[in-house]
């Protein structure tokens, strides 16, 4: 009993500052320290929230960028693992493919909205590109990083014992490999969410900023904050996610064995 | 059933000469599937039976000649320690009798298994342990391609009980100390019963202390197993006091070859060791008419 309430504390120390946070903006926002055009007070923001989601606008824009920001993930997630398990296994394929990669990585990948917005309109296309570009890179490059990065001895270990290149791989290069794995996951979740803000404010006919850009044109200020609270929470949600897995999959690492 | 029983009679002390016509007996009467890793230890020390016979054996790196001209017979079941100043060639004769790396001249025979598989084992300076699996399924890594599921699991577990680490199968490696991993590693090299191990300065990075437990239980296990261990080490002490046979490599040429008919088990610091001890090291240093 004692621990569980113990690590319920830990987790809501965390929690503390933002709700002071909280506390304090609604005070000033009550006393008319900050004037209701500039900033709306949390108690607005909570009934923005209420009105929104009685009429089932909030679930449907949250719904059509989530499902955006995962199928993009997905997309150039996985197109980035396999790159990057190829070029870390495969000298033939890095030497092919990395320098182009490199260079592509260099571009910002928001520089191409306008030629997207060429290519595909203000489709679902556009939007799925752009996330999936800039999730690729981390994910590529960490990959990579991790296969490059695993013991040789232990893969000469491996390859003395007669292991199979299938299950040298699965059993020696993979885990060596999975936690510089885990960083590009949670780096290129922080980018998915990030390029689909950007993407959904400047061209969108659905979705969480293209509800903020609407709120914006009638002045509504308690939407723009609650939609920007929205992301993020639904960005720590995506990290949470990514704890758990890495918890989940590297118990055996020194960093995640529970004292 | 555990491993160890698998080995039929354990050979008394010292020198044992041929297989007893009872012992013959019970190996070729026993169906093979009841011994199917037997260790080598039932055709005893035949002098017939070679296990690793290197013939004029040579290796380049460049211009460099690392090893030349090597010329030896290790019989089966033989103690054989490679001593040598950093830099003499005694790892690279170790890489090459364990396929790691291949000779540029000469012929080198390894003795393998019935079916021409590879029968030996290296046990490295480090422990090379998987992070990631537990100390059970690390030592399972010995019995790949060889047996796997429910029998690798008890087998595993019956060599780790040999090592006294039996309590520690469901723990990961980075708990354990260096001595312990090293253990786990020599379970490792043993499980799949090898007819060859070669040791890598295994015991080089352990404390004194850890390192008389190691060289105890590696003879233990030797006497039981009846292997063929290539030891190679800096440590002449440890050398006298584990091998049947020492050998000195210098400049890539063998510059001793010396018997150690002593009996076992040896004390530390007994003169007979001393003098051997001494005449290895004269080898080493100086006195180059060796």
């Amino acid at each position: 009993m004692r621990t569980t309430g113990r690590s319920i504390l830990k987790n809501a120390s965390g929690w503390a500052l933002p709700a002071i946070i909280l506390l304090l903006w609604e005070i000033a926002a009550r006393t008319g320290l900050i004037s209701p055009n500039v900033m709306a007070a949390p108690s607005a923001v909570a009934e923005a929230f209420w009105r929104l989601l009685l009429s089932g606008e909030l679930i449907r824009n949250i719904g059509v960028s989530s499902a955006r920001a995962l199928s993009g993930f997905v997309i150039g997630g996985s197109i980035g693992l396999v790159f990057g398990l190829a070029n870390g296994l495969s000298s033939l394929s890095r030497n092919l493919t990395d320098t182009t990669l490199q260079m592509v990585r260099n571009i910002p990948h928001l520089a191409l909205i306008p030629l997207v917005i060429l290519w595909f309109g203000i489709d679902e296309q556009a939007k799925l590109f752009l996330v999936a570009l800039g999730v690729f890179f981390p994910i590529y490059v960490n990959t990579l990083l991790g296969i490059q990065s695993v013991d040789p001895q232990l893969v000469e270990m491996g390859r003395v014992y007669g292991m199979s290149r299938s299950s040298l791989f699965f059993r020696v290069i993979l885990p060596g490999a999975l936690p510089a794995i885990f960083v590009g996951l949670r780096y290129a979740l922080g980018i998915m969410w990030l390029t689909l803000i950007v993407a959904e404010t400047i061209a969108a006919s659905s979705g969480l900023g293209y509800m903020a850009m609407q709120a914006r044109e009638f002045l509504l200020i308690d939407v723009v904050v609650l939609s920007i609270l929205i992301y993020a929470l639904l960005g720590k949600l995506a990290d949470s996610f990514a704890r758990l897995l890495e918890r989940l999959t590297l118990q055996w690492h020194p960093a995640f064995q529970t004292a | 059933m555990s491993v160890i029983a698998l080995n039929p009679k354990s050979e008394p002390l010292g020198k044992t000469p041929k297989e007893t016509a009872e012992a013959r007996a019970l190996r070729e009467t026993t169906p093979r599937q009841w011994f199917p890793y037997a260790a080598p230890q039932a055709r005893g020390r035949d002098p017939q039976d070679i296990a690793v016979s290197f013939r004029d054996i040579g290796r380049k790196f460049g211009e460099k000649t690392v090893l030349d001209n090597i010329d030896l017979d290790v019989p089966a079941g033989q103690f054989l320690a490679v001593i040598g100043k950093s830099g003499c060639g005694k790892s690279t004769l170790l890489r090459l009798l364990t396929g790691l790396d291949r000779p540029t001249t000469g012929t080198l025979t390894v003795k393998k298994g019935e079916n021409g598989e590879n029968r030996t084992r290296i046990m490295f300076q480090e422990p090379r342990l998987l992070p990631w699996a537990r100390i059970a399924k690390n030592v399972e890594v010995g019995l790949t391609g060889i047996a796997g599921g429910e029998e690798a699991r008890e087998k595993s577990l019956a060599i780790l009980r040999e090592v006294g680490l039996a309590d520690r199968a469901g723990e990961w490696p980075s708990v354990l100390s260096g001595g312990q991993r090293q253990r786990v590693a020599l379970a490792r090299a043993l499980v799949a019963h090898p007819y060859i191990l070669a040791l890598d300065e295994p015991l080089g990075a352990l404390d004194a202390l850890t390192r008389i437990e190691m060289q105890q239980l590696l003879e233990r296990i030797w006497l039981q197993q009846k292997f063929t261990a290539v030891l190679v080490t800096h440590d002449v002490a440890e050398a006298v006091a584990l091998a049947d046979r020492v050998i000195v490599i210098d400049r890539g040429r063998i510059a001793l070859d010396l018997d150690i008919p002593l009996e076992r088990p040896r004390r530390h610091g007994s003169p007979e060791l001393a003098r051997l001890e001494g005449e290895i090291l004269d080898t080493l240093f100086g006195e180059k008419a060796g």
